[in-house]
């Protein structure tokens, strides 16, 4: 397999846009495109300061990585949760990020969570009966607080955080799965400061995560490999691997899954009820007289028209 | 004439000559969820892989 635009030997095939570039062009296509993105979806400008969130794995370092190399004003937050789970889980990914934020000489906030509030995540959940025997539920809620509350009290415009697509397809499909419509018309890159929220943002968010995991490959940055342990078995990797065994069979499947539901939201149309009379509009074929909601002629009878066209 | 695939803590042995997109369908691996490295670098799935080597696979699924 060949680079796209140089011709040499490629490094990373991305089935989904029929590309495949070689280790150099991948890692400024990365930023070029994230780019594109940040612009298209209008969220941040040259001058606006920006917190990224980092938990040391690959897509939020990744991610601050892009921001500084586009020479955007980007410093970190990194929320120590004091997860252990027999491999040092929180202690090995503030190591990370901190040898990430020096090597490059940039300003890394950190907040410890124990030190702040007096319980670490698997202590405050234990105590605190949420989520069902496991603490993600409170690691999601009190990532949330933490990230808003340091965004607004030191002043940045905007939170970034390395959501990618595989995240937000996996989000999207298990929204959809029970149809929680709140939820799917809040999902989007981009979220607007409201009523004391900071605005957060996704630059990432139509990158494979593939695609990110490659980046970091191929950028050297150095991440955490370690799945959180209390990870196992959530429902959101069972999820992304049912996506990617759908990925597998119908390359693009992830990425037209999300685009088609921005699309749709950003038209008003989801979840809009439509009038039925417009939307069953049917009437006869101009042809062969059969219903059909189309103008004019039928699907088959525009069908035999084409093949008419083609065979002629 | 044979290759490793070392996938966290799993290995597979599959025959030399192979390409590596092949292989991992042999090993049940999902080509989505992992990327590949041979030394060190990235390689794409239509490589074939060369008797004696190890092929490094990366998870590239996070989150919870």
């Amino acid at each position: 397999m060949k680079c796209k635009k140089c011709g040499a030997r490629a490094s990373v095939n991305m089935r989904q846009h029929r590309m495949a570039l070689c280790k150099e062009h991948f890692v400024e296509w990365i930023p070029e495109q994230t780019e594109r993105f940040i612009k298209k979806y209008n969220m941040f400008a040259r001058d606006e300061k920006i917190l990224v969130a980092v938990s040391g794995g690959k897509d939020s370092l990744s991610l601050w990585d892009i921001l500084v190399r586009l020479g955007y004003q980007a410093d970190g937050l990194y929320l120590g949760l004091g997860i252990d789970g027999g491999v040092q889980y929180s202690s090995e990914s503030h190591r990370l990020t901190d040898e990430f934020a020096k090597r490059h000489n940039l300003k890394l906030h950190v907040v410890d969570i124990e030190g702040e509030y007096g319980y670490s995540i698997p202590v405050l959940s234990d105590i605190s009966h949420r989520g069902k025997g496991k603490p993600c539920s409170v690691c999601g809620l009190t990532k949330r607080h933490e990230m808003n509350r340091i965004a607004r009290d030191l002043g940045y415009d905007v939170l970034a955080t390395g959501h990618n697509l595989d995240d937000e397809a996996a989000v999207l499909f298990g929204n959809t799965l029970q149809w929680s419509s709140d939820y799917l018309l809040r999902q989007g890159p981009v979220l607007p400061s409201k009523d004391g929220l900071a605005r957060k943002v996704k630059p990432l968010c139509r990158f494979y995560e593939r695609e990110m995991t490659a980046y970091a490959i191929a950028r050297g940055i150095e991440y955490i490999y370690d799945e959180c342990p209390y990870a196992e078995g959530a429902t959101q990797i069972f999820y992304k691997e049912t996506l990617n065994q759908l990925e597998n069979s119908r390359p693009g499947a992830k990425l037209t899954f999300y685009l088609r539901f921005l699309e749709a939201r950003q038209s008003g149309n989801l979840f809009i009820e439509k009038d039925r009379e417009a939307a069953y509009n049917i009437h006869p074929c101009e042809r062969c007289g059969q219903p059909t909601s189309a103008p004019e002629l039928c699907s088959f009878c525009r069908m035999l028209e084409k093949a008419k066209t083609v065979s002629e | 004439m044979s290759v490793k695939l070392v996938l966290r803590n799993k290995e597979y042995e599959v025959k030399a000559g192979m390409a590596l997109l092949d292989a991992l369908k042999k090993c049940d691996i999902v080509p989505e969820s992992v990327i590949a490295t041979r030394n060190g670098e990235l390689i794409t799935e239509d490589e074939l892989l060369i008797d004696g080597e190890t092929i490094k696979l990366i998870a590239v699924i996070s989150g919870g």
